[in-house]
């Protein structure tokens, strides 16, 4: 997962279609310049490849939340109708781990989806005091930008900026945060 | 997508060699042999589970039912393969019918193997008509007339309130209906895929959706009614809402595992090059799914019945766990692992769904599994502390499985193996996940 919290000084590609900006990235990238982030208004197929992110990880989360929850659940039945206070209901054991497969799959839905909204608000850099960086606010609506970290290219800023208008930028921008 | 395909060629044909189907005949042969041998195993009371123990602790056997024949348990392994393979050939049509409706493109790659499954239906439906012909009286414990009869001894007021729905000419005019429905859909939608591969266009797919939509709602209320026919009437004072559904799970998920095997071993064969990745990462989430699916309806089931404790409910799992010596009680625990354990786990991750040889074993868990589903849920009603698995068993399968793979393979030779004018084929070669 790329650092969402960019600091320093940025160029930014503002491409008009995801064709063009998914060959940019190709030839952006052969030109020598790391790429930091692409941000577009819809999932493009191929652009996670094309940046070469490593494989999320975002699954193996998930299983973990899931897990939590379907541990907690067993250790709160039992320790509520095992252990502490045993009771015995329609003639059965006063623990059958039976009954409460519908309270174990619950919890473990349950933790594993608000684990993966925790997930996403840290991941994204989002909530309720951060302040979103926003490298082009028309990125929400129909322009795709490719965002270039000054500090980490040994790349002169004018010459990255001819390599992105070469590969079909229709403007490059600087920001600062 | 502005791109070309890599395919060189849609002009595919698989031939169906004269090996292959020399295999194949070896394999019904043995079968055969098997069968013979596990016959007269039984016929002279080798391996016969009767013990008077068994009977005591089963305790379960319903009033006036026929003395039990080694026959009984040829024609209940008849019946439970002839219903296995008829859940795993429908579900071809199933399958297609789906995708149409919903405007799936991705599925055309690979639909000649699911269009090639329902050919095995007409054979089936026979093998059913005639073992209700045959042993319908030692398999059907509401066939019996003292049943509906108040003067008789045998007279079962529960029985005779279902006479309305079980009785032998509705019972046999529905299988006929259900085998003549879906054989008859799928034989027209089979056409219009023919006559498309000749002549092009759009017509034949939006016919094609008609019929497939026209076969969903057939499909939906018998489905349900065919369960309840071929499976559920079995044990007869024992009933299920759930069990409509619970056996189109399992049909389901086996028919998806037989066109995932079957895509697989072309593929591995050298043909179908252009199913990729993508497609067996689909069809692997589909038997994922389904496998939670079958195993949320099993549980569902269960549990209601665990959780209500009413007694005429309670019997079908007593029967299963405990009843008739504890033999049902292996296949009963396999049943769940091979069903819901194993590939759940199997399946889990991204890349066993693309790794060939892991789709295989997940898909022959859940084949293999959902043969012991229905075992589970036939043998105890039909013979009881009779029951076993021997030779008989083992050569009934391969009977029946290497009936099944002519019948896919001959039809898989009929045609492309690939629809190559279907509308959507486009979008199936670019599919990308």
């Amino acid at each position: 997962m790329s650092d969402v919290h960019g600091s320093g000084k940025f160029l930014v590609g503002i491409f008009d279609d995801d064709d063009v900006v998914l060959q940019a990235v190709k030839e952006v990238k052969n030109a020598g310049v790391r790429i930091h982030e692409v941000y577009t208004p819809f999932p493009i197929h191929g652009l996670d490849i094309a940046l070469g992110h490593p494989r999320s990880r975002l699954g193996i989360a998930a299983f973990m939340f899931a897990l939590s929850g379907t541990l907690t659940a067993l250790a709160f039945t039992y320790y509520t109708e095992g252990f502490d206070w045993p009771m015995i209901v329609g003639g059965k054991d006063p623990y059958s781990p039976i009954i409460y497969v519908p309270i174990i799959f619950e919890l473990t839905v349950l933790f594993c989806a608000l684990g993966m909204v925790g997930t996403f608000l840290i991941s994204n850099g989002m909530g309720p005091t951060v302040k979103p960086l926003m490298y082009d606010l028309r990125t929400t609506d129909n322009k795709f930008a490719m965002a270039i970290d000054l500090s980490k290219n040994s790349i002169v800023e004018g010459d990255i900026e001819q390599i992105l208008k070469d590969s079909g930028a229709a403007e490059v921008n600087v920001k600062q945060f | 997508m502005a791109s070309a395909h890599a395919i060189a060629s849609l002009d595919e044909e698989f031939e169906f060699t004269a090996e292959t189907k020399r295999r194949l005949l070896i394999g019904i042969g043995t079968g055969v042999a098997l069968v013979a041998i596990g016959a007269f195993l039984l016929a002279s009371g080798v391996g016969s589970h009767e013990t008077t123990l068994a009977a005591h602790e089963g305790g379960t056997i319903e009033a006036g039912h026929h003395a039990y024949k080694w026959t009984n348990r040829l024609w209940a392994n008849v019946w439970l393969n002839g219903i296995y393979f008829t859940g795993a050939s429908v579900i071809g049509m199933f399958f297609m019918s789906y995708n149409y409706l919903a405007q799936a493109g991705w599925s055309v790659a690979f639909k000649r193997v699911s269009e090639a499954l329902p050919a095995y239906l007409p054979i089936m439906g026979l093998v059913i008509v005639a073992t209700f012909f045959i042993a319908g009286h030692d398999l059907f414990h509401w066939t019996n007339p003292g049943l509906y009869d108040k003067a008789s001894s045998e007279y079962d007021p529960i029985i005779a309130g279902k006479s309305g729905f079980l009785n032998t000419p509705f019972y046999v005019a529905r299988i006929i209906l259900y085998f003549a429905l879906w054989y008859g859909l799928w034989r027209m939608i089979r056409n219009f895929s023919l006559q498309e591969d000749l002549h092009g266009g759009t017509e034949y797919y939006e016919k094609s959706v008609k019929f497939g939509t026209a076969f969903l709602l057939v499909f939906g209320v018998t489905s349900s009614t065919s369960a309840w026919d071929f499976v559920m009437s079995i044990d007869t004072h024992w009933f299920s809402t759930m069990f409509g559904w619970y056996t189109l799970a399992s049909w389901h998920v086996t028919g998806l595992a037989v066109i995932t095997l079957t895509v697989v071993t072309l593929k591995e064969r050298g043909y179908m090059q252009w199913v990729n990745e993508s497609h067996l990462h689909d069809l692997g989430k589909f038997m994922f799914a389904f496998t939670i699916f079958w195993t949320y309806v099993w549980f569902a089931q269960f549990m209601l019945i665990y959780y209500a404790n009413l007694p005429e409910e309670t019997i079908y799992y007593r029967e299963r766990f405990s009843g008739y010596g504890g033999i049902y009680k292996t296949p009963f625990l396999v049943n769940i692992f091979l069903c819901f354990v194993a590939p759940f786990l199997i399946l889990m991750t991204r890349d066993a769904k693309r790794t060939y040889s892991i789709l295989k074993l997940a898909a022959w868990c859940i084949l293999i599994g959902h043969y012991f589903d229905f075992y589970v849920n036939i043998m105890p009603g039909t013979v009881g502390e009779h029951g076993g698995f021997g030779p008989m068993e083992f050569g009934m399968i391969l009977i029946f499985a290497c009936g099944f793979i002519w019948v896919i393979y001959s039809q898989l030779a009929k045609a492309n193996l690939v629809p190559k004018n279907h509308p959507m084929l486009e979008e199936s070669l670019h599919h990308d996940i």
